[in-house]
């Protein structure tokens, strides 16, 4: 009987669909595949096409003769900087993995009383921040800069460091996600005498593991690419302290005969947050099951 | 550590009272030494709360408030602001022509990107979710990958290159659409569109993954009940099951994307430069960034920051009231 009854069910789940609008999905998913995937395709094969094959006419679409002059070259206009491109990279390095470490350590300690602890006021702190998620940085920039200008942070790492240590959108998928912790387990522990450090520190901590790489992914890639944005430029403005972004996008930004290392380093730049992203897909998606937005 | 073991056991135990306590219509004053009480005792919890909230009052929420305060006055950062009431405002509206072809752009840009992309995360992702599993890792990868990938969309200035060697101009020469190169990213007449192109080819986000997050997230028995109430085909699934019971991501997924699609300047800057031909790809952003950036006057670019706050989330809060109503 029961066996029967789900074999019905899923018959009349297959009912659901029929084939022509299978098929009109299929080719719908795959035009905005290749739509996605044909700039990549572009920017690997130019990364790779030697100069004369740049002036072709027609162009080729796929490099005939690949070669690696692009990086080369990337390597030689850099030569001629004053800036080291070891500079620019440990800078990049610098920030990208600080202001990472802090985001995930600050946001995690400050979910844990929102998630758990009915702190008076908790809630309010809370309400402001999901307003917050609904509006841009740009918004705040200019104040940002007299604050940063005030606290003699302007032309350091510290100036593009600290605004992102606080973003909202961390604070809000972390607290989403320590919800669903039993309550049971805190209690427990609290009655074995440990403290809320100690519970936060090796039972939540622990526990929250799928969404410090969601907070890891989503922070770095803001920071890995930060510099080129005029919040970037205006904050830090020594050479010495601007980051790869930055100097790739003001050496680069020089027309068609650049082309080619353009390529190059848009390349180099996309491979880490990709290479991180796909090393955490799994974490990100069961974090963002807890991300809704509830009425 | 006996002191940390008696201050939580008292905290598990306040807990208790507290519910059974609050109902009772009381002095205001024991209301009062109960709440002082209520945050002694969870006192570790806001020094947990601190590092976070003083970072994010100080770089968040209160430059909202400076921003306001700032655009009533007239301030070039070396001198001390003055106060001109509301004649930043009244210039913006009023003398600034720019300001005017910046608003309208970005209002084009939130009315066209902002919802086409909205719905391409929650269709795409629909989609993906009928794949196999490791098919669908790739795809979610291929999708997500333009908004990580940082300047990865220069490719496309490249691609509209004004000479004949740019993609578009070179293949529709060589099927003869057109007899000479179209100088896409310098006339305004393509400008707009191509860095709506863009723009979209870089918005499956944050609300992408929610959406895809959620919909494997979707209770099949929900939709075992559907197909036994009636439900005949995947249309009214959608609008039955599946959109009511994913609402809490789609309000999230339109906070992320009306947020975003306001908030166009760094592709529009780089692809048709800055400033633009005639102002073609001129935004409420790259307004901002010329006056506080460049011009240095903080008042007026603190009036334009400060309208841009109000639009977003003034825009935010209407489209989370319609939401409310989607499948009934």
């Amino acid at each position: 009987m029961r066996l029967g009854f789900g074999i019905r069910l899923r018959r009349q789940k297959k009912l659901n669909r029929s084939w022509p609008v299978d098929i009109a999905l299929f080719v719908l998913l795959s035009g905005a595949g290749a739509f996605m995937a044909v700039p990549f395709v572009f920017m690997v094969s130019t990364a790779l096409k030697p100069l004369d094959e740049m002036f072709l006419f027609p162009p080729t679409f796929i490099v005939r003769s690949p070669t690696l002059d692009n990086f080369y070259d990337l390597t030689l206009i850099f030569a001629n900087s004053w800036v080291p491109l070891s500079r620019y990279v440990f800078n990049t390095i610098f920030v990208a993995f600080a202001g990472t470490a802090g985001h995930v350590i600050l946001a995690s300690m400050a979910a844990y009383p929102l998630a758990k602890l009915r702190l008076p006021g908790g809630g309010f702190l809370f309400a402001v921040v999901i307003l917050s998620l609904m509006f841009a940085s740009q918004v705040t920039s200019i104040p940002n800069y007299l604050t940063v200008t005030w606290l003699g942070l302007l032309d350091s790492y510290w100036a593009l460091i600290f605004p992102a240590l606080a973003t909202s959108l961390g604070l809000f998928l972390m607290k989403q996600f320590m919800e669903q912790i039993p309550d049971a387990l805190i209690e427990a522990a609290k009655i074995d005498g440990a403290s809320e450090y100690r519970i936060f520190w090796t039972i939540i901590m622990p526990m929250v593991r799928p969404a410090w790489l969601t907070l890891i992914i989503f922070s770095f890639k803001g920071l890995w690419g930060t510099g080129s944005g005029a919040q970037g430029a205006s904050f830090v403005y020594s050479e010495q302290l601007k980051t790869m972004d930055y100097a790739f996008s003001q050496i680069l930004s020089g027309g068609f005969i650049r082309s080619g290392p353009m390529a190059a380093a848009a390349l180099i730049m996309m491979l880490v947050p990709v290479a991180i992203f796909i090393l955490t897909q799994r974490s990100v998606i069961q974090t963002m099951s807890t991300s809704g937005l509830k009425d | 550590m006996p002191a940390a073991s008696d201050r939580s056991g008292a905290g598990v135990e306040w807990r208790g009272q507290a519910g059974t306590t609050a109902r009772r219509p009381g002095a205001g004053r024991g209301r009062l030494n109960r709440l002082i009480g209520e945050i002694r005792i969870k006192r570790q919890g806001y020094v947990l709360l601190a590092p976070y909230f003083i970072l994010f009052f100080l770089f968040t929420a209160f430059p909202v408030l400076m921003a306001f305060g700032l655009s009533f006055t007239n301030f070039n950062v070396l001198e001390p602001p003055t106060w001109v009431g509301w004649d930043n405002y009244a210039n913006l509206f009023v003398k600034d022509e720019v300001f005017l072809i910046a608003l309208k752009n970005t209002l084009l840009f939130a009315a066209i990107t902002g919802p086409l992309s909205y719905v391409a995360c929650f269709f795409l992702a629909w989609l993906i979710n009928e794949l196999s599993p490791g098919i669908r890792s790739f795809v979610t990868l291929l999708f997500y990958a333009p908004s990580i990938s940082g300047n990865v969309f220069l490719i496309w200035q490249v691609a509209f290159s004004g000479d004949s060697f740019g993609y578009a101009n070179a293949f529709l020469m060589k099927w003869g659409f057109i007899l000479e190169p179209i100088q896409w990213l310098q006339d305004p007449k393509y400008m707009l569109a191509i860095i709506m192109v863009v723009q979209l080819w870089l918005s499956l986000g944050t609300a992408f993954l929610a959406f895809i997050a959620g919909l494997q997230g979707l209770d099949m028995t929900l939709i075992e009940a559907g197909a036994i109430d009636g439900i005949r085909n995947r249309w009214q699934e959608l609008w039955f099951i599946t959109l009511p019971s994913l609402r809490p991501m789609l309000m999230f997924g339109a906070v992320m994307q009306i947020t975003a699609s306001f908030a166009v300047a760094e592709v529009a800057t780089s692809l048709v430069g800055f400033p633009s031909p005639q102002y073609a790809g001129h935004t409420i952003v790259t307004h901002l960034n010329d006056f506080g950036t460049i011009r240095f006057e903080m008042g007026y670019a603190s009036a334009v920051a400060t309208f841009l706050f109000a639009l977003m989330l003034g825009t935010n809060l209407v489209v989370q009231k319609l939401l409310r109503k989607v499948g009934g």
